[in-house]
């Protein structure tokens, strides 16, 4: 068969996994009675009207027409969230002066138009800007550098 | 008077030097992210979420409110100089305000738009301090089950406000209401979806959540659609409107201010809504509806008043019932548990000098906010000169900073980046994140409140039916669905985004 609406399609695909997860969680948590609703209850509830939403969609999906998914540009979300999965790696034992570096070049690098020496003087900004405001304005416990501070 | 004596109570604890000055902070704020496209009021406000730990009560909420209706302001600028939204409720300001920038009217665009935004807002302030009593008298009548009832009216009007499909603006809630369950069940004490991992046993966080969906993934939008920006005109000549044009606003300006109002405080309404909604209105009304998207100062007027007016009466459900009507509110929702204050009616009375403080404080927010956007144009304008390549970087970076405060865990960075991800493929599966949002927080209160009325009606789910207040709110609910799935009103919704794309 051919998937005529792929937005709704996987839309439906993503919601009925999300319900069938949750339901399959929940069978392992006590149900309760509908007096004494134990923690089991509602997600079952929620994860089954999930699903059903989830398979309405998807079938619906056949009877409409629509545009492809625009693809996932890996590049750009691997830099950005890598940049930032980075900044939370390195934060703790390296300062916020070093992790803010990582953060600005790594996710800098996603956009088309990256200039290395652009970015490495709003680093030295930025991260100058976060240890005034957040270290020494508002007091929030951070490293500044990888020998402490 | 009682309103004028409680005004008062409010006006004695907004007008502190340290409240006026976080006022003034969040204004700035506000219309800062306002003007910059590419960052919204949900992603800035989940930033400054841990922020606010330092911060007194008081202080906070007023700052974070500042932020919202500051950048209802602050959108306006962009959308009518660059043709860009800077905040998505500025969308349709865009139209007209753009061409009328072009035609050399930039000036008396931004003034009626700050002006139209300053009587609205005015509006709206009186209109939340009117209603909080009566609202909150009435919500103090209400049981579990009024409550559960009241959040399925609320959850059904976010799906029937929101733009796109119905079916997957009901998902989203409904998995919403899932995400919010994650985390230790307070009746049991049972860890659920958990996954074993400690961090998760406290549940998932509403910053990590807004900041993932609503900064990071919009980041990777707008880095898809990189695009160059140009001014419209990099000197404004003349910031006044003619006396036509001023004519022409003022009517336009109380229509705006009235529907804005009113979508404010209609669940999964807000200022977004408002401004789509009030486009529609004025080029209806309007003898001249040719003129709209060449210039007309109307479509400026009308919307720009409409989405300041609902960003102040959003707060009415919020602030009296306790219930979050968009994503903004829900963040408050936030904001105020970081600051053990349970949103609800109580707030009112156990806290007269917070409730009556904020409000009052929207007000001069609102007029800081004239002074800040007329005069000082000429700065903001200049800060649309920076280029995207070197604002992304440093939003995500106050982004990080923000939310690894939250509980000085790299595990809340790690969980953002993983939404961001998520919010990403949402957008593109065109799956709206808002409603997702609002499910998120009223999934616990919405879970308690089903046990506590089911526990009360000893198992009987016909006690939602038999207490008055909840049936009428059910009758309402089902009465929103079937208005929307008869073909006329589906029409008509579709209409009023159409502006949009």
């Amino acid at each position: 068969m051919k998937i005529t609406h792929p937005k709704d399609f996987y839309a439906g695909l993503m919601f009925f996994g999300f319900g069938l997860a949750a339901m399959v969680l929940a069978f392992g948590y006590p149900l309760g009675t509908a007096a004494r609703m134990g923690p089991g209850y509602f997600p079952r509830v929620l994860g089954g009207l999930l699903m059903v939403m989830g398979v309405a969609l998807a079938i619906r999906s056949f009877a409409l027409t629509g545009p492809a998914v625009s693809p996932i540009a890996w590049k750009a979300v691997g830099l950005v969230l890598g940049g930032v999965s980075l900044f939370a790696a390195v934060v703790n034992t390296a300062g916020l002066v070093v992790a803010t570096t990582v953060l600005i070049i790594v996710s800098g690098l996603a956009s088309k138009e990256f200039n290395l020496k652009e970015s490495l003087i709003s680093s030295v900004i930025l991260s100058t800007a976060a240890v005034l405001l957040f270290i020494v304005g508002l007091k929030l416990q951070f490293p500044i550098f990888p020998w402490g501070m | 008077m009682d309103l004028l004596a409680n005004l008062s109570i409010g006006l004695v604890a907004a007008v502190t030097a340290q409240n006026l000055l976080y006022c003034l902070i969040g204004c700035v704020l506000g219309t800062l992210i306002g003007v910059l496209p590419g960052i919204g009021p949900v992603a800035t406000i989940a930033m400054l979420l841990p922020v606010t730990y330092a911060l007194p009560p008081v202080a906070a909420l007023i700052m974070l409110a500042g932020i919202y209706y500051g950048a209802q302001y602050g959108g306006s600028t962009t959308a009518i100089l660059v043709n860009l939204p800077g905040e998505a409720s500025s969308a349709v300001t865009c139209l007209d305000g753009y061409q009328m920038a072009l035609q050399g009217r930039g000036g008396a665009a931004l003034s009626v738009a700050a002006l139209g935004s300053f009587f609205a807002g005015s509006v709206g302030v009186l209109l939340l301090a009117a209603f909080a009593q009566p609202m909150t008298e009435l919500a103090l009548k209400f049981g579990p089950a009024e409550y559960f009832s009241l959040m399925i009216l609320g959850l059904i009007g976010a799906v029937v406000l929101a733009h796109g499909s119905l079916l997957k603006a009901i998902s989203m809630i409904i998995l919403g209401l899932l995400l919010g369950l994650v985390g230790t069940d307070v009746n049991s004490g049972m860890a659920r979806f958990s996954f074993g991992i400690p961090e998760l046993t406290d549940g998932l966080g509403v910053a990590q959540i807004a900041m993932g969906v609503f900064g990071f993934a919009e980041i990777l939008i707008n880095l898809e659609k990189q695009g160059t920006r140009s001014l419209a005109a990099k000197k404004l000549s003349r910031l006044w409107p003619t006396k036509e044009e001023a004519k022409l606003s003022a009517p336009a300006v109380m229509r705006g201010t009235i529907i804005g109002s009113l979508l404010g405080i209609l669940p999964g309404g807000g200022a977004l809504l408002a401004s789509f909604a009030a486009y529609g209105l004025e080029k209806k009304v309007s003898s001249t509806p040719e003129l709209f998207g060449k210039g007309a100062i109307q479509g400026v007027a009308g919307p720009e008043s409409a989405n300041n007016a609902a960003a102040q009466t959003s707060f009415i459900p919020l602030l009296t019932l306790g219930i979050p009507p968009n994503a903004v509110m829900a963040l408050m929702v936030g904001a105020m548990t970081i600051h053990n204050i349970q949103p609800g009616p109580q707030v009112m009375t156990s806290n007269p000098a917070l409730f009556w403080g904020l409000i009052v404080s929207m007000w001069i927010g609102n007029l800081m906010l004239v002074v800040l956007n007329l005069p000082l144009i000429g700065m903001w304008i200049k800060l649309l000169t920076v280029p995207y390549r070197m604002l992304y970087p440093a939003i995500l970076l106050f982004c990080c900073i923000g939310v690894y405060s939250l509980s000085n865990n790299v595990w809340d960075v790690y969980m953002t980046a993983l939404f961001g991800f998520v919010g990403y493929i949402w957008v593109k599966l065109e799956c709206e994140p808002a409603p997702l949002m609002l499910g998120f927080v009223l999934g616990p209160m919405m879970e308690e409140n089903l046990r506590r009325a089911m526990l009360l009606s000893r198992g009987d789910p016909m006690t939602f039916f038999t207490r008055p207040i909840s049936l009428g709110l059910l009758i309402a609910a089902i009465g929103l669905l079937l208005i929307v799935v008869a073909p006329v009103f589906r029409k008509k919704r579709e209409e009023v985004f159409v502006e949009e794309t």
